[in-house]
């Protein structure tokens, strides 16, 4: 068992009679990237949801780090788990989201040490060394004291990656990080996430930037209605695909 | 009694500039009933804006049957029945005395409040992004953590300039207190006027009220000139807070747009 950061057997989910999620199985070790692609509503978000519990799955497992997230186990059923638990969990995982979702009562310093400070119960003055410090890794030593109203996409996505990054967590999730950005911004993002990648942080990243995939990804992951369809390291998974809808849906997006 | 409307201007004058001390007394009740009565309500409100906003469904029905009964029958009434189908404690602070019926009066409208305030809050707490909350959980905070922290205090500017309105509205709804015999504003003007018949104290008591109508625009303006400060990147002047306060339309559609 040792290294794997997430695991995940036979999730299944469905929105009322819309079958999202059809048998997702994945498993990541330390230090791994990996960039879910697929056509949109093939489900992608919704696993990545699920992994943090922000999704109730229908069925199946999702362990990270070895413990069983928002369930528990009773006999051989799974029921669901107490709210405080879920919490203490979701702190193993950070999320980035598509639209940031910044905190907009609250300086991008204060964004970064809210959680430190009033989930894990940090001292102000060590959480907020530690968020200067994040701030300067993703580039923003100069915003400390700005509002997110003031702040550019950009740089709001990347106040975004150390409010998650603060709480030290296992994995990280991005959930099209950069869709909701304008192009010329991307860049600065995808960087971020690269340098992030190389230090080591075990990530999973959902994403229509086929060239972040191919450079970043330790594997790439193609989904298409509700399941897996093909995996594999980006020089493969690229030049030679074998399933028919990957080549269809990279020679759609390439 | 005046055949004609004359207006008597030494009474006004008198009752405005030079008021004694029964009047004080009674202005002062006014002023310490519409304070805790808002108070209160607020409080009750957020309460019952939480129960109404939580998953447990049995909390949710007492909401709505709460909201649904103070909402929907006179405040007169509620009053009524409040003073006299319970027994209320006359309170002694030092030389400051509350009457028992102050007392139900300020229950009475708190609880009337409250079912305005819950619909204000819940409303403050819908126009809060749902990725808020999403976002909090995801670093971690419990649903209590996350309303406390991140969710109320964003709710706050949309729910201060209507809630403003609300204390506007209670300060002269006091004044249906008198009925069960309360010595507050109206009933000072009101005993003048049984005794002297001369309308003008009503007059009078419509100057104080307007007065301290006015002076709330006032700090409510500086109120939301405060909560606005971290608003995203626009502010509005004090002069433009007091404007929009002035018309309780624009400035609830002011707090709404963020």
């Amino acid at each position: 068992m040792s290294g794997v950061v997430m695991h995940a057997e036979d999730v299944h989910k469905s929105f009322g009679r819309l079958h999202v999620l059809k048998g997702v199985s994945l498993e990541m070790t330390k230090g791994e990237t990996v960039c879910i692609i697929g056509p949109s509503g093939s489900g992608k978000t919704t696993f990545i949801r699920c992994i943090n519990h922000l999704e109730k799955m229908d069925s199946g497992r999702i362990e990270v780090n070895g413990h069983l997230i928002g369930y528990r186990q009773r006999g051989d059923k799974l029921v669901e788990d107490r709210e405080k638990n879920i919490a203490r969990q979701r702190t193993e995982i950070g999320m980035v989201f598509q639209r940031f979702n910044l905190f907009p009562h609250k300086t991008a310093l204060e964004n970064v040490i809210e959680a430190p400070v009033h989930v894990l119960r940090t001292p102000k003055e060590q959480a907020i060394g530690l968020g200067k410090a994040l701030l300067e890794r993703v580039g923003l030593a100069d915003k400390f004291d700005t509002y997110p109203g003031k702040l550019s996409g950009g740089q709001q996505q990347r106040v975004a990656i150390a409010r998650a990054l603060a709480m030290g967590p296992a994995l990280m999730l991005f959930d099209e990080a950069t869709s909701a950005l304008d192009p010329e911004v991307i860049g600065e993002v995808l960087s971020v996430m690269e340098e992030l990648a190389r230090a080591g942080t075990t990530m999973i990243v959902v994403t229509h930037e086929m060239g972040f995939a191919r450079k970043v990804a330790s594997r790439v992951v193609m989904m298409d209605d509700g399941q897996i369809i093909e995996e594999g390291p980006p020089e493969h998974f690229f030049e030679e695909p074998e399933h028919e809808r990957t080549k269809q849906f990279l020679s759609k997006i390439l | 009694m005046h055949g004609l409307v004359a207006v008597d201007l030494h009474v006004i004058w008198q009752q405005v500039f030079h008021p004694d001390s029964v009047f004080f007394r009674t202005l002062w009740a006014t002023v310490y009933i519409s304070i805790i009565a808002q108070t209160a309500g607020v409080l009750l409100g957020l309460l019952a804006a939480l129960a109404r906003v939580s998953r447990f469904a049995p909390l949710r029905w007492i909401s709505g049957v709460y909201v649904w009964v103070f909402r929907g029958t006179p405040v007169l009434v509620q009053i009524f029945y409040v003073y006299f189908a319970f027994s209320w404690p006359t309170l002694h602070f030092g030389f400051w005395t509350v009457p028992d019926a102050a007392i139900a009066g300020i229950v009475a409208l708190s609880i009337n409040e409250g079912a305005y305030m819950r619909e204000i809050i819940r409303a403050g707490i819908d126009s809060v992004d749902k990725g808020q909350m999403e976002a909090a959980k995801s670093v971690g905070m419990t649903y209590g953590l996350a309303m406390r922290r991140i969710i109320l205090p964003q709710a706050a500017r949309v729910i201060v300039p209507p809630l403003g309105n609300e204390f506007n509205n209670m300060m002269k709804t006091t004044s249906l207190v008198y009925t069960i015999g309360v010595f507050e504003m109206f009933a000072f003007a009101e005993q003048n006027y049984s005794q002297f018949f001369i309308a003008d104290y009503f007059l009078a008591i419509a100057v104080w009220y307007l007065l301290l109508t006015t002076v709330w625009t006032f700090i409510q303006a500086y109120i939301e000139r405060r909560l606005s400060v971290s608003e995203r990147g626009e502010e509005l002047s004090f002069r433009e807070r007091v404007q929009a306060a002035w018309n309780p339309m624009t400035s609830w559609a002011r707090g709404g747009g963020g």
